[in-house]
Formats: C-alpha cells, structure tokens, sequence
C-alpha cells in the first residue's frame, strides 16, 4: 500500500456516532452563537485540511451531499481522504454543492456560482468550509441572531476576504450562504443571518 | 387532599403486560405460529409487504401477531423496523413481463397471447359462509396445468404497435426516493406512484371510487391485471453484471383510460399505473385510478377539483401511518391547551354576560325614561 | 425526583436509535434551521419506532443532537411524568443511555410538548420542541404550495385579517395556544401548541431552540438572543393571559396553572403545570392553601 493511500485510509472518527455528535453540537454551538469558538476533534485530515474542517466533514458530508472542493484540495490527499470517509460526490459544481471546502481566496473566487437557496427553499444554498491557519489577529464585530449586543471574531490576514464571502448576504436574506470557518480543531460559523464590520 | 398523580411508568408497564395477556387470548386455545399466519392469512401478509414496504413474510406475520391483528398497526411495525435497515444498493428496474403469471387478466380483450389466467380469485365465487372451513378439513387438491414456457408479453404492447395508446418513454433518469427526501410539490409521476404503491389501500379504494363516481372520471378498462413472481436483479459492481438475488410476487395493473384528446394530445388511448408488492388486486387497480386521474396536468385536461385529481391533497393524506398517529394522539394529554381555551372561553362569556346586562339595564333605563 | 445517572446505551441499537446517515441529513437541516430563524426546513423524516404524533419530530431532533456527555430532561403537559414524557425518557435511556434529570436547571437539553419550564433557560441549554403542525398559516391555507409562497413573498396579510376578524367578532384574538409569532422580523412561526402564556419566554432567551415536526417532516429553529413577537396589532397588545390563581400547592403566582377538579361537586384547585419548578418551591417551604402537610407535591403516593 503507497503511503498516499495509508494516508487516505487513517484518521476518521475512532468511535464514529459519539464524536460525531460531539463534533455536531460543536457545529450547532457555533452556528446558533456566532464568533464563538467551538472545539471539534477527533479527526486526523491531511494536511491542509484542518481537523475541525475534517471533523464538520465526517459529521456532515456523505453520498447525498454533493461537494465542491477547491482547486488546492483537488487529486490530493484531502480528495482521498473525503472519498474515501464520506462515499461522497467530490466534483460538484459550485451551483450545485451543498458543501464547498476551501481557503477564503479560492472561495471567494468562485463565490457567484455558489447557490444561494430559492426564495420558497432559502436552504437549498451551499455551505462554505473556509480553510484558515489561525483565529488571531484583526477582529470583525458581528451582531444578528444568536449575538447578545455584539460579539468579536479575530479573523487575522483572511478579514477582509471573509467579509466579502459573507458581504451578499444583508441584501439576500433569507437566501443566502453560511459559512463555517475551521482553523487547527476549532470552529466558528457565520450564518446568513450575521451582518459584519471590521473594527 | 389532592395529591398529583405520579406512576405513569407503572401504569405504562402494566398496561403493556395487559396487553401481552390479550394478545394471547385463552391460553387453552393453541397458539397461532408465524407460518400459519404467514400460509393462511396470505392477503394480510401481503397487504402488510405492500404498505410497510417491505417484502418479508415471517416479518410481515410476526408483525400481524404482535398487532393482533392490527394491520395497520401491523404495517406500522413493519414501517418502523424498515427504517433501521442498512441500505446495501438498489435493484436494477423488475421486468414484469418476464413474470411467472399466476393469474392474468384482461377486461380488453377476450383472449391474448398468453390467455386469461383466473388464479385464485375470490372473484366468482358466492359469497356464502363455507361452514365446511369450520371443520378444518383438508383442502381439495386443485388441478394443475404445465407452466406456461413463452414470456407473457403486456396486452397494452398490442395497442401500442397500434399507435392507439400513448407511449411511456423509459425514463433514464433516477426516481427521487420518498424516504430519503421530503415530499414537496409538485410530485412526479414516479414519486406519485412510489407514495400510492405504500398507500393505505381503504383511502386509495375510496379516492378509486370516487373517480368512478364522476369526481374526475377517466373511463378506465383493466387492460390488464396480473400477479405473479418476478426475479429481483442486482448490479454487483466486483462483477460488472446483473445477479438475480431472489424474487418477489407483485400485482401489476395497467388501465387503458378513453382519452378524447386535448390542447396538445391527439385522441388515443392513455394509461393509468398500479404496482405492490405481494397479490393485493384490489389496491393495484384502485392505484392505477387515482395514478390516471393525477394525469390531468401533463394530458391537457381540466381540473375539475375532483379530490383525486390533487396531487397535493392525495399525497399528504395517503398514508395510514401518518394518519392514524395524528388522528391517534388527540388522545394524549392536551391539558395545557384545553385549560388555555377555558380560560377564553370564560372570558369571553364574562365579557358577553357584562355586555347584555349593560344592555338590558340601558333599555330600562330608556324605557323608564319614556314614562 | 427521579433522576438517573448515565448507562451502557442498548447495544443492539446505533446510539440514539438513529443510524448515522439519517442523523447527518438531520444535523445538516438543523443547521439551516439555526442560519434562518423561524424557517421551515423540509427534512426526511423517518419512521420511528413511536406513532406519529407522538412526538417523533422532536425524538428524531433530540436524537442527531444528543452527545453521550447530556442530561435530558423530558416533559409533557410541563410535567416531567406524564405518559408520553415517561415513554420519551425510557426510549433514551435505553438507546442513548444518558443521564436525566427533572430538574430544569440540571438539563443540558430538554424536550418538551407544549410547555416551557418556568424555571429560565440558561446559555448552552437546548429546548427541543414537539411540533404538531408546524405551518401557522395551515389552518387558513391548507395547500403548503401556497403557504410556502405566502412566506417566500414575506405575505402574511392573511393572518392579520383573521386575527383581526377575532377582535370584531369578540373583542380579542381568540388564540389562546400555538399563537403565532414573528422571529426576527422576518419569518412568522408557530410556536407549538404552547399557552400563548409562554410566548414571552421564547424572545431572546439565552438557550438554543429547535422545533422538530415529524410528520410534517419540517425542522425550525430560534437560535438564543434572538427576537420573537407575538403578532398583534397597536390598538390591540398581545397579552399573555394566565391564572388570576396562585398555585395551592407550592402558592406561586405568575405561573401556568392546571385546573384539576377534585370532587363530585365539581370543586376544583389550581396547581402548577410545571412539575419540577412546583417541587423546588415546595422544597424551599412555600405553602400553597391546599398543600398537603405531609405528601409534598411530586413525592410518590
């Protein structure tokens, strides 16, 4: 066996239904209470996945979720590893994705494409997994549901590229796109419903 | 004093060892084995594969003795176990022509190739209480024939070389799955037909019914009705090729309904569609009625608000398990909402009292006013 | 009070019953759910080994959310031993084998038909509702193609004139459950047939609510700190209702009572719906005028 392929094989959840639902109320903490972060472990992703974004995707992803990953994901590792753990669709269009994994540039880049849900099924949208190295550095304030007052995210070089991935969605709501933000093992969400500003 | 009840887990245990004893019924009658449910209640069996979806025989009898008879409450049983199940793949398309027909029926056409099969029908018979059954004798041995070697081809091939018939492309596409996604509207055929083949057969007869009746008729023939055993294929990818891996009984039926024409379809002939699971005729034709009256849309024809006709009102009510939980649970606790609504209604009757004594003392007022 | 310490979950079944690929399509309409507030999310609800109307939304919602660490408290009627509560509990017990608890404070996520503790909610607390008819515009448009297209258009004129209708004919809105709200501004919703006596308990609280109609195969939610309305209109205020009683147990005012009848006279006392907050009161030597000195409220008979 190639070590390319070992690698594809390792690193998902050990005990599968109890850290998946660590791994969701994580991902459900982090989306009912915007710029929280959450703790979501458990699984070990090739590098440049980070393992809260492999964590969200064990949790999440499967056959009926098609996915678009980014072009620095693709025919590597992280291709293999979600093929191989999630059984799920990993060339999707972006139009068509109910999931789509990528650095905030590669995102933003194709950020139009991504769908935004209809006006009678506003859910239909993508989700965006935003691969970033840290949650330091340049704050964002975020206010709306889930936010007593205002609540502050530390979002570093990435700020403005986030801001923009989340800008369209004042003006879209309730169509619109969540993100979740993965950095080492933690989370952070952006629903469609949080306006941002850079403070 | 009052004090609140408490032990509803121990009224709950109780009642389900109540339950346990009833089942059973008098102990000095033997009891009932799964194969005898599952040999002589045949019909129930089938009706419980074909609306819990499942084709399993002991299942389905195992579950009919645990509902005592229940069969709603037996395909509920049944519904709920299915869901647990690992889902290893999906069987390519049933060739229902390729079916061993037991019985096969045609109201179009006195003789086809093929012929008219009768089978065990209940159809002729008279309708006679056989107090010989009572006395448990054995069955008369029923004569048998050669199976028949040739493929038993659809009668409504016959009107399709015609022409006479609309034609049904196959469709290349995968059906969307009912338990996998959630019924929105519009529905497709295919999931119009995958919500009625596990529809509650009382609704799907009464809805049949009623189009027959003039809410939305369609003049349907059976073309043709037939039951029989049919080989389940599967893909195995290692393999590259189909296996048979078993076979079921289905019911099929296939109506030619009188069609004038309309805005964007010349005169011909058009279809309506049953299928289940196990010989359940009844629901097999009553599913093709209601399948055709669904049509109206894609045939240009009117809507005339016959309830068959609406997808939306059909598919949301269609099913027994469904129905009979919500109907059912009005009998839980609802003492929340009922003390809310009797404070309403006191309300208002304060407020409505109030405002007919200010009435009556402002008309004796008026009155002695007058004088 | 039983309270119960968590155990080995059945090991014949996933844990909390659901296999892993009907939890991820339920997680991931949760998630939507939270990013839209009040939005129902269309999901494919499955059977579940309980009659519909039973409250499989809010077990198959509790189900995908449940980690082995919670406490969960189950209450029917705001009683923590009702039937259905009782069966609810039992089935996560033994599927999930986590701990319960009836004491509000102790839970980490409670399921709930029709009542929401008196006791508030606290943040990284869960409130999982059982949702009969998930759709507040269902009863005056009975097609889901229309009503669907009433809160696309944000169109909700045909409420307004029913509630409106009930002011003329007697003076007041007549809905005195499952009264419906607006989150947020934006999506109006239906509560779940809770007393409108609860609705002020809704807006931003502190704690996570879902919302999980099974047979309707819809999922909703109110994220915490987020703002929930009762419709009404200025000359007429929402108001909340409730029992000019104090509890004759535990003598709390401002609660939601029960009326129990307690003689063949037709006699009759007010105690409180909320089982758990009535005990702790009772607990901390509140003395109702009917409270028996001996047998508290909740001890077993």
């Amino acid at each position: 066996m190639t070590a390319f392929a070992a690698e594809a094989l390792d690193g998902a959840f050990a005990d599968a239904p109890a850290e998946a639902s660590r791994a969701f109320r994580a991902a459900l903490d982090a989306m009912s209470r915007p710029g929280t972060l959450q703790h979501a472990g458990g699984a070990r992703p090739p590098a440049p996945l980070p393992p809260a974004a492999g964590a969200l995707a064990l949790t999440l992803v499967d056959a009926e979720t098609p996915v678009w990953l980014a072009p620095e994901l693709r025919a590597g590792p992280v291709e293999a590893w979600l093929r191989f753990h999630c059984n799920a669709p990993l060339n999707a269009a972006p139009e068509a994705a109910a999931f789509a994994f990528g650095s905030p540039a590669s995102l933003l880049a194709e950020l139009d494409r991504f769908a935004i849900g209809t006006p009678e099924y506003p859910d239909r949208s993508t989700t965006l997994v935003v691969l970033l190295d840290a949650f330091e550095g340049a704050e964002a304030e975020l206010t709306g549901p889930g936010i007593r007052g205002t609540a502050r995210l530390a979002l570093g070089s990435s700020r403005a590229e986030i801001l923009a991935l989340a800008a369209p969605n004042r003006a879209l709501f309730p169509q619109g796109r969540d993100l979740f933000l993965a950095a080492e093992g933690r989370l952070a969400a952006l629903p469609r419903s949080t306006r941002l500003r850079e403070v | 004093m009052y004090v609140a009840v408490k032990g509803g887990e121990r009224a709950i245990d109780n009642a389900h060892a109540w339950l346990a004893e009833a089942r059973r019924g008098d102990v000095s009658v033997p009891e009932l084995s799964l194969a005898q449910i599952r040999e002589q209640m045949t019909l129930a069996v089938n009706r419980v594969m074909a609306e819990g979806s499942l084709h399993d025989p002991d299942l389905a009898a195992l579950a009919i003795k645990q509902a005592r008879g229940d069969l709603i409450e037996a395909i509920f049983l049944v519904r709920a176990y299915r869901t647990t199940l690992p889902r290893f793949g999906h069987s390519v398309p049933l060739e229902t022509s390729e079916m061993a027909v037991s019985r096969r029926v045609s109201a179009t056409f006195k003789d086809a190739p093929g012929g008219q099969v009768l089978g065990p029908t209940f159809d002729y018979t008279h309708r006679l209480i056989d107090f010989a059954l009572a006395a448990e004798g054995e069955a008369p041995e029923a004569p048998t024939a050669p199976p028949l070697a040739e493929r038993t081809p659809h009668i409504a091939e016959f009107l399709d070389a015609e022409g006479l018939l609309q034609s049904e492309p196959e469709g290349g596409e995968t059906p969307s799955d009912l338990t996998r996604q959630p019924l929105a509207f519009p529905a497709d055929r295919a999931l119009r037909l995958q919500a009625l083949a596990r529809a509650d057969e009382g609704f799907t007869l009464s809805l049949a019914y009623s189009t027959q009746r003039g809410y939305g008729r369609n003049h349907p023939f059976v073309g043709e009705l037939r039951v029989g055993m049919v080989a389940v294929e599967a893909e195995i990818p290692e393999l590259g090729f189909a296996v048979e891996i078993g076979e079921v009984e289905l019911t099929e039926c296939e109506t030619v309904n009188q069609f004038a024409g309309s805005r964007t379809e010349p005169p011909q002939f058009t279809r309506g569609y049953g299928l289940t699971l196990g010989h359940c005729e009844r629901k097999a034709i009553s599913m093709a009625l209601v399948d055709r009256a669904m049509r109206w849309k894609e045939l240009g024809e009117d809507d005339v608000g016959a309830p068959a006709q609406d997808e939306e009102f059909v598919l949301s009510h269609c099913d027994n398990i469904q129905a009979t939980g919500f109907l059912e649970h009005i009998k839980l606790p609802h003492y929340v909402d009922f003390q809310a609504e009797l404070e309403l209604i006191r309300q208002l009757r304060r407020e409505a009292e109030a405002a007919q004594a200010q009435a009556r003392a402002e008309a004796q007022a008026a009155k002695e006013a007058a004088q | 009070m039983t309270a119960a310490a968590p155990t080995r979950a059945d090991p014949d079944y996933n844990f909390a019953y659901l296999d892993e690929q009907t939890k991820r399509m339920i997680r991931r309409a949760l998630l939507k759910a939270v990013a839209i507030p009040g939005y129902q999310v269309p999901f494919a609800s499955r059977e579940m080994p309980m009659p519909y109307g039973w409250g499989t939304g809010g077990v198959q919602v509790t189900a995908a959310t449940l980690t082995p660490e919670d406490t969960l408290k189950v209450i029917d009627q705001g009683a923590d031993d009702t039937t259905n509560a009782v069966s609810i509990r039992k089935f996560f017990q033994r599927v999930a084998g986590v701990a319960t608890t009836e004491a509000t404070a102790e839970a980490t996520l409670i399921q709930t038909r029709h009542r929401i503790p008196e006791t508030p909610l606290t943040e990284g607390q869960i409130l999982v509702y059982q949702v009969p008819i998930p759709e507040p515009l269902r009863y005056l448009e009975p097609r889901e193609t229309e009503t669907r297209k009433m809160h696309a258009l944000e169109e909700y004129g045909l409420m307004h004139v029913k509630l409106y209708e009930d002011i003329a004919r007697h003076g007041h809105i007549a809905t005195s459950y499952a009264y419906p709200v607006k989150v947020e501004g934006r999506y109006v919703m239906d509560p779940s047939p809770i007393p409108k006596f609860d609705n002020p308990k809704m807006s931003n609280s502190p704690a996570l609510q879902l919302f999980g109609a099974g047979r309707e195969q819809r999922i909703y939610a109110i994220p915490p700190w987020t703002e929930v309305v009762s419709l009404d209109f200025e000359d007429h205020p929402f108001d909340p209702g409730g029992a000019r009683e104090a509890c004759a147990l535990c003598d709390a005012r401002g609660v939601y009572l029960d009326e129990v009848i307690v003689d063949d006279a037709g006699g009759r006392m007010f105690v409180c719906s909320d089982t758990d907050h009535c005990r702790g009161r009772i607990e901390a030597g509140h003395v109702g005028a009917s409270a028996p000195a001996a047998a508290p409220h909740g001890a077993p008979a």
